[in-house]
């Protein structure tokens, strides 16, 4: 159930994107935590700092056309998916010109044009969505695929059982990814979590799974790749489970005092963009080019998030939209 | 005029919209036998098993998997095989379908159908008799419809099928065998009561089952004089006020009666809304009627003790009219 380690011939370019895209991701939630200090961002916001190297590694292998769904922890797969970080930022702060005109905010970022189905607020419940939305491409004869990317703690939710028993028994296109930080919110998940594991219980199903250092792109880049191929010819759900580290809080709002300060250090010693940076230094890129996408992605989210704080806040008459075709929402109706 | 079953009018709706729409499709328990109502019978041999799909008992799955393939692009009609068991898909019913269109500022929809049979049948015990749909009404997003007649669930299944809303369709397992004229399979618009029987001196407002229970009860009445107008509601959400307060302001008598409990029912809605707005045309007090705050039992004269019956109605009819 482990990835491959043989010698690696690096597709340097395709990693020098990745450096970039994680750089992008990184940029995007230090500016989110930046708008959350300022009390800009309001709602609970939930950095996937640390965690880039899977929303990297998954979504490099999709196509624009097919489908993501993601958890609370969701902004580095919507970017990484395509999305428009402009439109993302706009959205945390609930402004208009939000991908959803700032109704969902961050827990609920979505962006159903780049085939993004949107994060979810309750854990685990993005694994059913995906199993109706791979049943739905099987159905119509589509050579799309559904991706579920969640966390540890959603192995010990009902869906991870139903969700992925239906993808096996339908036979449908569908990639499950548990990114595996070790923590349930604020509780160790080894503590609440019974048996071998989640690429166990997958097996346990049928399900060929593999466990891949979710902390190096290329490994995670290369899994995925070969789950892809698999499912999308015909040979129904593959799952991955990615281990890394979450380097922040489960929110913004938390310490995490609940970990001790020698194993964040440690963490940060395997942070996935320093991997990937001496992976790329290794084999010759210069260190300028690598620093320049650090810059550029700073300077791109200081932008954006600049340009975010200049929109107006959403209309009121957004407030009755999009509730549903029959009868009338407001109070004053009845 | 064609004669038909509540549940064929329903099934035949379902064949009409699967032959007109590829992309509408039903999942749930045992449906590739013809669902354990009979609710499907046939339709497995013409639609074959990737429409009328088979599915695991995994109601959260079945629900979370129709919310995931109606948002990309296909019309599921999900079977819950009871009311009851639809509470183990409240998640994905309260919290995903009914959400996703808002919270995502209308970047998608989900039209799908939830079929929740429900009510007593004799002796089905506590959890498979009960009659939730008050509790689907508070929640912004969803359709609720009720149907009493046959002719009612051929064409609201087809409102509900073509509709781009979630929609609650709650059929009672009392009525699958009721037989009624059927005039035509059109579709019948939500949010438009149905005036069961006309009436001057009482009004009495009600919807599936208990619709038939109430049009008893005002049979006999009107042997004694009086005359209830009995106006069967068939969708909740959206319900029709208009028609509520057009025969509540003729009569100036109300009753909602209904087979859920009492407590919270949406007979507490009706009731509080006629309060407000027709309070100086009212004859005597607001009533409601439903069952008491008890799990249903299992023993038939237990279980007959939580009913709504045209005595019950009628009675506190009478007692209305004398005020």
């Amino acid at each position: 159930m482990s990835a491959s380690k043989t010698a690696r011939n690096l597709d340097v370019d395709r990693l020098l994107g990745h450096h970039r895209l994680m750089w992008r991701i990184r940029a995007f939630e230090e500016a989110a935590l930046q708008a959350n200090t300022e009390k800009l961002v309001l709602g609970a916001i939930h950095p996937s700092i640390g965690q880039e190297g899977i929303a990297v590694g998954v979504c490099s292998n999709l196509r624009r056309d097919d489908i993501l769904t993601s958890t609370h922890r969701g902004h580095g797969h919507t970017l990484a998916k395509g999305a428009d970080a402009g439109a993302m930022m706009r959205e945390l702060l609930g402004r208009e010109g939000g991908n959803s005109h700032g109704k969902g905010g961050s827990m609920h970022i979505a962006d159903f044009k780049v085939g993004m189905l949107g994060a979810n607020g309750v854990v685990a419940a993005n694994i059913h969505i995906t199993a109706g939305a791979a049943h739905a491409i099987k159905l119509r004869g589509e050579d799309r695929i559904a991706c579920s990317i969640f966390g540890d703690g959603a192995i010990n939710r009902g869906p991870f059982l139903e969700g992925l028993n239906w993808a096996k028994v339908f036979v449908l296109p569908a990639l499950y990814v548990c990114e595996d930080n070790g923590y349930a919110s604020t509780t160790r998940t080894a503590a609440m979590t019974a048996g071998p594991g989640a690429a166990a219980r997958a097996e346990a199903l049928g399900i060929p799974s593999v466990e891949v250092d979710g902390n190096d792109v290329l490994a995670v880049d290369e899994a995925v790749a070969d789950a892809v191929s698999a499912i999308r010819g015909g040979g129904g759900p593959r799952f991955i489970v990615a281990e890394t580290y979450r380097l922040t809080g489960h929110t913004a709002a938390d310490p995490a005092t609940y970990r001790a300060p020698d194993e964040v250090e440690a963490a940060w010693r395997r942070d996935p963009i320093a991997k990937l940076a001496q992976m790329l230094a290794d084999a010759g890129v210069r260190g300028a080019d690598l620093a320049e996408n650090e810059r550029a992605a700073k300077q791109e989210m200081d932008a954006v998030y600049t340009e975010a704080k200049a929109a107006p806040w959403p209309p009121l008459s957004r407030g009755y939209e999009d509730v549903q075709d029959a009868g009338d929402p407001r109070v004053e109706a009845f | 005029m064609a004669v038909m079953t509540y549940a064929d009018a329903a099934k035949t709706t379902l064949a009409e919209e699967m032959r007109r729409d590829p992309l509408v499709w039903c999942l749930g328990e045992d449906l590739g036998r013809g669902g354990v109502f009979g609710q499907y019978k046939g339709l497995p041999e013409e639609f074959g098993p990737q429409r009328i799909s088979d599915a695991p008992i995994s109601e959260a799955a079945i629900l979370g998997a129709a919310v995931g393939a109606a948002m990309t692009g296909t019309r599921p009609v999900v079977e819950m095989r009871f009311a009851d068991f639809a509470l183990c898909a409240v998640d994905e019913l309260v919290n995903q379908a009914a959400k996703a269109r808002y919270m995502f500022g209308g970047q998608t929809k989900v039209p799908l159908v939830v079929r929740e049979p429900m009510g007593m049948w004799r002796s089905s015990a506590a959890q498979h008799s009960q009659s939730l749909e008050s509790w689907y009404t508070h929640i912004p997003g969803l359709v609720v419809v009720c149907p009493a007649t046959p002719h009612d669930n051929r064409g609201l299944l087809k409102t509900a099928i073509r509709s781009d809303d979630p929609v609650v369709y709650m059929e009672h397992k009392n009525l699958w065998a009721l037989e009624g004229e059927v005039p035509d399979g059109d579709p019948i618009p939500f949010g438009v009561a149905r005036i069961a029987r006309a009436g001057t001196d009482v009004t009495i407002v009600s919807w599936s089952a208990t619709v038939h229970a109430a049009t008893e009860a005002a049979e006999s009445l009107a042997s004694e004089g009086i005359e209830a107008e009995v106006i069967d509601l068939r969708t909740l959400w959206p319900w029709d006020k208009r028609a509520v307060f057009a025969s509540v302001e003729k009569t100036g008598r109300l009753i909602v009666a209904h087979e859920s409990v009492q407590v919270g029912g949406f007979g507490a809605e009706v009731a509080a809304t006629v309060a407000d707005a027709l309070f100086g045309k009212l004859k005597a007090p607001v009533k409601r009627l439903g069952s008491p705050r008890v799990p249903i039992a299992y023993a038939p004269p237990l279980e007959d003790m939580l009913r709504v019956t045209p005595a019950k109605i009628a009675e506190m009819a009478r007692t209305l009219v004398q005020q």
